[in-house]
């Protein structure tokens, strides 16, 4: 009597209805996709290499980004992606390889002195997730302590459609403070790295604009014989 | 097992949360790493926001996402800056040598 893998498969199939089918296929996706998350998450904190840990952070980002597509929040998995994969983790990974400390061994736990760290840190850890667990499993047991319904998702119109309305109606302003909190941070950045070089030829812009015609030409009266000496 | 709703989302946040605490504390490395465990956070903070959304279906707290997106990218870019100019001045961004407050 044995069963064939796959009428046995089929047989799983027929006895759940349509509606099981998606939420079986949800099921998977989203423990593959939070498994990978996961792991890649330890890795990043736990990798020898810093260049591995951004790469991992990469990972990271995408299998979160294919959740938030997964549960209907496309617009936002996609500037995850934009964002995060196409912006940050590329300057991280410039900034790693700029300042060569990817070869930095990692000390984890092999060092004497790091290793007094690591107890205090794993028991901090563990209460912290504990109590997030509690408050995750508090509030399951009373789901109707929330009851937010202030602006509902309208399933006419598409995610993006939908953002749109909202965030530039009524969050235009802390859209516009964000846009301000992103020019901040591009002046910043230029203001600290910036640094004066000693020994390069400049244009002064200044000194060339401020130049006027009664400084720059000068009549001369040339003598016979002896010519302009056009150095001085 | 199968029917997964708010609490695996949260659950799922509330692991890379704890992740990224761990990569904080028990760093030894540089404190790019450090950067990486609070962009890791940031995610973990943006995990529970997108998924309480979609399931009290309310649209703000994916708006309030987009917002975090914005300021965490703020946050890499400034604290990269701050990671050059100190490499700069000292060749080292090890954890370890980074004492002169006496912390």
């Amino acid at each position: 009597m044995g069963i064939d893998g796959k009428i046995f498969y089929q047989l799983i199939l027929k006895q759940i209805n349509p509606i099981d089918k998606f939420m079986l296929a949800h099921a998977i996706f989203f423990y593959i996709f939070s498994l990978i998350a996961i792991i890649s998450a330890i890795m990043v904190t736990a990798s020898k290499n810093t260049v591995h840990s951004v790469f991992f952070l990469i990972l990271d980002f995408i299998s979160i980004s294919c959740l938030f597509i997964m549960i209907g929040a496309e617009f936002l998995g996609m500037i995850m992606l934009i964002v995060y994969v196409g912006a940050v983790a590329v300057l991280f990974l410039f900034v790693v390889m700029m300042l060569n400390v990817a070869q930095q061994k990692n000390q984890w736990f092999s060092s004497t002195e790091s290793s007094k760290h690591i107890p205090i840190g794993l028991i901090i850890s563990v209460v912290i997730f504990f109590e997030l667990t509690i408050v995750i499993g508090g509030w399951k047991f009373k789901p109707d302590l929330l009851s937010s319904m202030t602006l509902k998702i309208d399933t006419t119109i598409s995610n993006t459609h939908s953002i749109g309305n909202i965030l530039y109606t009524d969050y235009v302003h802390i859209f516009q403070l964000s846009g301000m909190i992103l020019l901040v941070a591009m002046i910043g950045a230029i203001v600290l790295t910036f640094r004066k070089r000693s020994g390069v030829k400049k244009q002064s812009y200044f000194s060339q604009i401020s130049r006027e015609a009664s400084q720059s030409i000068e009549l001369v009266d040339v003598e016979k014989n002896k010519g302009v000496n056009v150095d001085d | 097992m199968i029917n997964i709703g708010l609490g695996h989302y949260l659950t799922l946040g509330a692991i890379i949360f704890t992740i990224g605490i761990v990569g904080i504390f028990l760093n030894r490395k540089n404190i790019i790493v450090i950067l990486m465990s609070i962009e890791l956070i940031l995610l973990a903070v943006n995990i529970n926001l997108v998924s309480f959304s979609i399931f009290l279906n309310d649209i703000v707290g994916q708006i309030f996402t987009l917002f975090i997106l914005t300021v965490a990218a703020a946050e890499a870019a400034i604290g990269l800056a701050i990671i050059v100019v100190y490499y700069r001045n000292s060749s080292s961004i090890r954890v370890e040598d980074i004492n002169s407050l006496k912390g």
